[in-house]
C-alpha cells in the first residue's frame, strides 16, 4: 500500500508544500501500526465451509492482497492473524490452541463465521465448541454463514483500525513490546469430552459433589464412563498431587463466572435484566460524555 | 462409451423380486421379508450375515455396497422394537435398483459380524457405525473410533444419548415456540461450555491420546528397527503425521504415513476434525429443517446435496395420500442447478488438484473466476452464493427471476441487471466451454501434468468396485457406473448424455473423467435450455408438500451422482403423534468418506510427495467426510 506521507504527517510544524510528499514528521507508534496494519499475514489454514469464501477472498475477484494480505503462511510461526473460518469441534480445538500458541506476538484471531463466533447451526452438536473464543481471545467477529468476501474484507479493515489504535506507550496494548511475550494458553485435553485445564478444579468439584450425591450444583446424567486406557505414570502423578493442593483452596472459592447455577429462573431472569439496564446506563453515560 | 439403460431383464441376472426370491430359497430359515410398514428389503439373521452376503456379491451380483448404516430402534412410539440395527444398500454395477438387507443385534451386547472380508467399501462405515452407535464386528481388520477419539464418553447417536446442550428431543424446542424465550444453552451449563463429564470422572486416568498409542493402533511404528532396502542400503523406517492443519489436506484432515526412505509403505487417514454432528442434530430437526444443514455438508456443491436429500424425502412423502409431485419445470431448475454445481465442483477439484501437483495457486485463480460468475448466478436466484438452500420438497424455493439483479454483490460489474435467459444462455454456450477448453488445452498434454499423473495413484477397476469408490475414481478405473443412467432419477432418462469413462485406474484419468464430465454437463445444460424456455410460467413453489410437517411412515434411500460421487441420503420416518415431522434416522452416505477407503491403497508404494496429489485426484470436501 502507498505510503501517503501528508496523512502520515501528526505534527504542528509547518512543512514547506513542495516538500510535503518527501517529509513527514509523526511518532513512532504511526509508522510502527502503518507498517504491521499492512502487512498482515494471515495463517493459510481453513476448517470449513468459511475457508472457501476466505479463498476466494483471497483469489483474483476480491484479492485482499490490495491491503497487504496475500501472504497467506502455512506455518503459525510466520503468521501474524488466524482467521478461524468454521466450525471449531472439540477434536480440532487441541490443534488450534497449540498453532495459536506457535504464533509469535503481536497476533490476532478473527472469527469467522456464525461457527466460530457462537457455535452457529452447529452449536448443538456433541463435538462442537460453541465459539472460539471459550478458548482464545478474538478481534474481530465476522457474522454470516458464510459470510460473503465482502463481509470479510470488512472485518480485516476493521482489525487494521483496531491495530490503528495501539499505542506504543500503552503496555496493555502491545505487551509484547514492553513485558513479553503473554502467557501460552493452555492446551485442552482429550477425555470423556473436552477438559479445558482451567476448569480442571471445578470438574473435580462437580465430580466430588455427584460423587456424594449432592446436587446443589446440577450435574447431567450421563451414560457410563468408558473404560479408559490409564495415563501415563508422569501426569498421572502429576495430575494427582495437583489437585489436591488446588482443591484446599478453592472449597471457599464461589464459582463466579457462573453464579446463576442453582438459582431460580425468575432470579436468572431479574439478573439478566439488571446487567441489561446496567448495559444501557454506560453505554448513555458514554454517549453524554462523546457529547 | 457403454448404455446403461439397458432393462435388468435382458442383462439376464434377473429383478430385485428375483433377487430376493433367490436368497430366500437359499436362505429358507435365516432370511424374511421386512414387512415393517413403508419398509423394504429383507432381514438376515446375524450368524448367517456374512455368509448371505458374500450369496449376494458372488452369485446374485450386487457387487457394490453403496452404504452400511446403523439405526437404534429405542422401543418407542410405532417402532415397538428394541434392538440396533444395521442396513446395507448393494447395487449391481451394471445398474439397476439396491437390495436392501438388514441385520438386527441386541442394544446391550450389539455385536455383528463385520462385511469387510466381503466389501472393504464396509470398512470405515463399519468403524463409524461403531463409533456412533456402539456395535461392535467381529472380524473388522482394525475396529476403532473413527470419528470421535478414544476414550470419548458414549455412543452419541444412540437414541437415549444426550448431549452437553440437550433440551428436548424435537424440535422446535418448547422454550422458542410458542413461547419464544431466548436463553443461550451456556447459561445452563455449569462450565458455560458445551461440555459435561460422567459424574465419575476420573481426572488421574484421563485418556492418553498420545500418538504412539495411535500408531501401535494402526500397526505402525512398531517396530522401529533400521530396515534394509532392495539395493542393501540401510534406511530409516519413519512416521510422518500430516495435518490436519496442513495446505494440502484440503481442510483439517490428517494422514499417518509410514515411511521406507521416501516411498510410502503405509498409510492410515484420520479424520472427525471437522465431525459436528449432522445426524445427532438432523434427528432433532424437522425434516424440512434438514435442507439448510445438507448445504454445508458437501459446501462446495450445495445444490446437488438438496437434490439428494429430496429426494429422498419425496419417496416417503409418495407414500402418503396428498401428494402431488414436483412439476417438469422443478425438475428443469433442479437438474439446470445441480449440472452447474457439478461444474463448479469440478473446477475446483481440478484446480486444487492442481495446487498440490505443485502448480500452486496459478491455474485455480483462473477457476475460482469461472466459479464466481456461476454462483452470481445462484447468488441472484437462490440468495446466497454458497448456501444455496434452493430446494424444498415436491418444489424449488423460487423460480427463475427474469431480470438478475445484483444488490448485494456491489463488486459485482457485469451482473448488475441481465436478462437471466440471456445471462444462462451466453455462460452455457460461451463462457463455460470456453473456459474448460482453456483447461483443456493447457493442461492436458502438459508435460509436467503427464509426468506426475500417469500411473500414479492407481487402483484397479476390481478394487475400487470392492472399495465402494464413487464418482470419478470408480469411473476412472473403467467401471461406467453413473447413477444418472443405471438407477435414473428427476428428468435425466430423457437428456442426451454420456458417462464418462477412462481405463487407467490413474490420477490423469480421474482428471479427464472430470474435464469430460464437465463437458457432458454443458450438453445437458444445452439441452435444458429451450426446456426453460417452454415450461416458462409452470408453478415450481405451490406444491403442499413442500412445507408439509408431516411424513409418512417407513423408510428411504434417495441417491444422486454428485460432483464427488455417489450421495446417499437414508431417511427413517417414524411417523408418530409425538415426532411426525421429525427423522427417527438421518444418514448420509458420503462420497467423500467412503472414498478414502482406498487412499491407503493407492498410496502405498508412491512417494511423500504424490500422496498430497492422490488425496487431491480423490476430491474430498471434509464437511462430507466427518459430517
Amino acid at each position: 500500500m502507498e505510503l501517503n506521507l501528508q496523512e502520515l504527517n501528526k505534527t504542528e510544524y509547518p512543512i514547506p508544500v513542495e516538500l510535503q510528499n518527501n517529509i513527514a514528521i509523526t511518532s513512532l507508534t504511526s509508522v510502527y501500526n502503518w507498517g504491521r496494519r499492512n502487512s498482515m499475514w494471515p495463517m493459510l489454514f481453513g476448517l470449513a465451509c468459511c475457508a472457501i469464501e476466505m479463498i476466494a477472498t483471497a483469489s483474483s475477484r476480491f484479492d485482499f492482497s490490495r491491503f497487504g494480505m496475500e501472504v497467506m503462511r502455512a506455518t503459525p510461526r510466520q503468521s501474524d492473524l488466524m482467521i478461524v473460518s468454521g466450525t471449531v469441534t472439540k477434536k480440532m480445538i487441541v490443534p488450534i490452541v497449540r498453532l495459536y500458541n506457535q504464533m509469535p506476538e503481536p497476533k490476532y484471531v478473527l472469527a469467522m463465521g456464525a461457527c466460530a463466533s457462537g457455535g452457529g447451526p452447529f452449536k448443538e452438536g456433541y463435538n462442537v465448541v460453541s465459539g472460539i473464543d471459550k478458548y482464545l481471545p478474538v478481534d474481530v467477529y465476522v457474522p454470516g454463514c458464510p459470510p460473503t468476501p465482502q463481509a470479510l474484507m470488512y472485518g480485516l479493515i476493521a482489525l487494521q483500525k483496531k491495530i490503528d489504535g495501539q499505542s506504543l506507550q500503552v503496555a496493555d496494548d502491545v505487551p509484547w513490546y514492553g513485558v513479553g511475550p503473554s502467557e501460552p494458553t493452555p492446551v485442552p485435553i482429550l477425555g470423556p469430552d473436552i477438559i479445558d485445564p482451567r476448569q480442571m478444579d471445578m470438574i473435580r468439584r462437580q465430580a466430588e459433589a455427584a460423587a456424594r450425591a449432592q446436587t446443589e450444583e446440577p450435574v447431567y446424567q450421563l451414560n457410563a464412563a468408558r473404560d479408559l486406557p490409564a495415563f501415563g505414570a508422569e501426569q498421572a502423578a502429576a495430575v494427582a498431587t495437583k489437585p489436591k493442593a488446588a482443591a484446599a483452596i478453592d472449597e471457599s472459592v464461589e464459582i463466579k463466572s457462573f453464579s446463576q447455577v442453582g438459582m431460580s429462573a425468575d432470579a436468572i431472569e431479574a439478573l439478566r435484566v439488571k446487567r441489561r439496564e446496567n448495559a444501557i446506563q454506560r453505554k448513555a453515560a458514554r454517549k453524554a460524555k462523546e457529547g | 462409451m457403454v448404455d446403461m439403460t439397458i432393462p435388468e431383464e435382458q442383462i439376464g441376472i434377473g429383478t430385485i423380486e428375483d433377487a430376493i426370491g433367490k436368497l430366500k430359497q437359499r436362505f429358507p430359515a435365516d432370511v424374511s421379508d421386512d414387512d415393517r410398514q413403508g419398509y423394504s428389503g429383507v432381514i438376515i439373521s446375524a450368524d448367517k450375515l456374512q455368509e448371505a452376503a458374500r450369496y449376494i456379491k458372488n452369485e446374485l451380483g450386487f457387487d457394490f455396497l453403496s452404504s452400511a448404516t446403523a439405526v437404534d430402534y429405542l422401543g418407542e412410539g410405532v417402532h415397538s422394537e428394541d434392538h440396533l440395527e444395521m442396513v446395507y444398500h448393494a447395487y449391481r454395477t451394471t445398474g439397476g435398483s439396491a437390495l436392501v438387507f438388514k441385520a438386527q443385534t441386541d442394544r446391550s451386547s450389539a455385536t455383528l459380524p463385520s462385511l469387510t472380508p466381503i466389501w472393504m467399501g464396509a470398512d470405515f462405515q463399519e468403524r463409524e457405525a461403531y463409533d456412533l452407535m456402539g456395535i461392535k464386528f467381529e472380524g473388522h481388520p482394525n475396529l476403532q473410533r473413527i470419528l470421535l477419539w478414544e476414550g470419548f464418553n458414549g455412543h452419541p447417536l444412540r437414541k437415549d444419548w444426550k448431549e452437553a446442550y440437550y433440551e428436548e428431543d424435537h424440535k422446535p424446542f418448547g422454550s422458542r415456540w410458542p413461547a419464544g424465550h431466548i436463553h443461550r444453552a451456556e447459561e445452563k451449563n455449569v462450565f458455560g461450555k458445551n461440555v459435561s463429564y460422567p459424574a465419575d470422572v476420573d481426572l488421574s486416568r484421563l485418556n492418553d491420546i498420545s500418538e504412539t498409542n495411535m500408531y501401535q493402533a494402526f500397526g505402525m511404528g512398531v517396530d522401529t528397527e533400521h530396515v534394509v532396502d532392495h539395493n542393501g542400503v540401510r534406511t530409516d523406517q519413519l512416521i510422518v503425521n500430516m495435518g490436519p492443519h496442513h495446505p494440502s489436506t484440503h481442510g483439517v484432515f490428517r494422514m499417518i504415513m509410514e515411511l521406507d526412505g521416501e516411498t510410502v509403505t503405509a498409510l492410515e487417514p484420520v479424520m472427525g476434525y471437522l465431525h459436528r454432528n449432522h445426524e445427532k442434530i438432523g434427528e432433532r430437526n424437522t425434516f424440512l429443517h434438514n435442507i439448510p444443514f445438507t448445504d454445508r455438508l458437501d459446501y462446495i456443491s450445495s445444490m446437488g446435496n438438496n437434490h439428494g436429500y429430496v429426494l429422498a424425502v419425496e419417496q416417503l412423502l409418495s407414500l402418503g395420500a396428498k401428494y402431488t409431485p414436483p412439476t417438469y419445470r422443478t425438475e428443469v431448475l433442479r437438474v439446470l442447478m445441480v449440472e452447474l454445481t457439478r461444474i463448479v465442483n469440478h473446477l475446483w477439484g481440478i484446480g486444487f488438484w492442481l495446487n498440490d501437483l505443485g502448480a500452486f495457486f496459478t491455474p485455480v485463480l483462473y477457476f475460482i473466476q469461472e466459479r464466481e460468475r456461476i454462483l452470481d448466478f445462484f447468488e441472484a436466484v437462490a440468495g446466497s452464493r454458497m448456501m444455496c438452500n434452493y430446494m424444498r420438497f415436491g418444489g424449488v424455493f423460487a423460480d427463475l427471476p427474469e431480470r438478475l439483479h445484483s444488490v448485494s454483490n456491489l463488486m459485482n460489474d457485469r451482473v448488475r441487471d441481465t436478462n437471466t435467459m440471456k445471462f444462462l444462455t451466453e455462460m452455457i454456450n460461451e463462457r463455460i466451454p470456453r473456459s474448460i477448453d482453456e483447461v483443456d488445452e493447457y493442461l492436458t498434454q502438459n508435460e509436467i501434468i503427464q509426468a506426475r499423473a500417469k500411473g500414479v495413484g492407481y487402483i484397479s477397476r476390481e478394487d475400487a468396485i470392492n472399495y465402494s469408490a464413487a464418482g470419478p475414481v470408480l469411473r476412472g478405473s473403467g467401471v461406467a457406473y453413473d447413477i444418472r443412467k443405471s438407477d435414473p432419477y428427476s428428468i435425466y432418462p430423457e437428456l442426451d448424455f454420456d458417462v464418462a469413462v477412462q481405463d487407467e485406474g490413474d490420477m490423469y484419468a480421474r482428471y479427464k473423467v472430470r474435464l469430460q464430465e464437465m463437458r457432458e454437463s454443458v450438453r445437458i445444460l444445452k439441452q435444458l435450455l429451450p426446456r426453460l424456455e417452454y415450461t416458462q410460467g409452470e408453478p415450481v413453489n405451490e406444491n403442499n408438500a413442500a412445507y408439509s410437517s408431516k411424513v409418512p411412515i417407513g423408510e428411504a434411500y434417495g441417491r444422486v451422482e454428485n460432483g464427488k460421487g455417489e450421495l446417499g441420503y437414508y431417511v427413517v420416518s417414524a411417523g408418530d403423534k409425538r415426532a411426525a415431522a421429525n427423522p427417527w434416522r438421518y444418514h448420509v452416505r458420503a462420497p467423500s468418506f467412503i472414498n478414502l477407503t482406498p487412499l491407503g491403497l493407492m498410496s502405498t508404494g508412491a512417494k511423500v510427495a504424490d500422496v498430497v496429489a492422490i488425496l487431491g485426484s480423490i476430491d474430498i470436501v471434509l464437511g462430507e467426510t466427518d459430517r
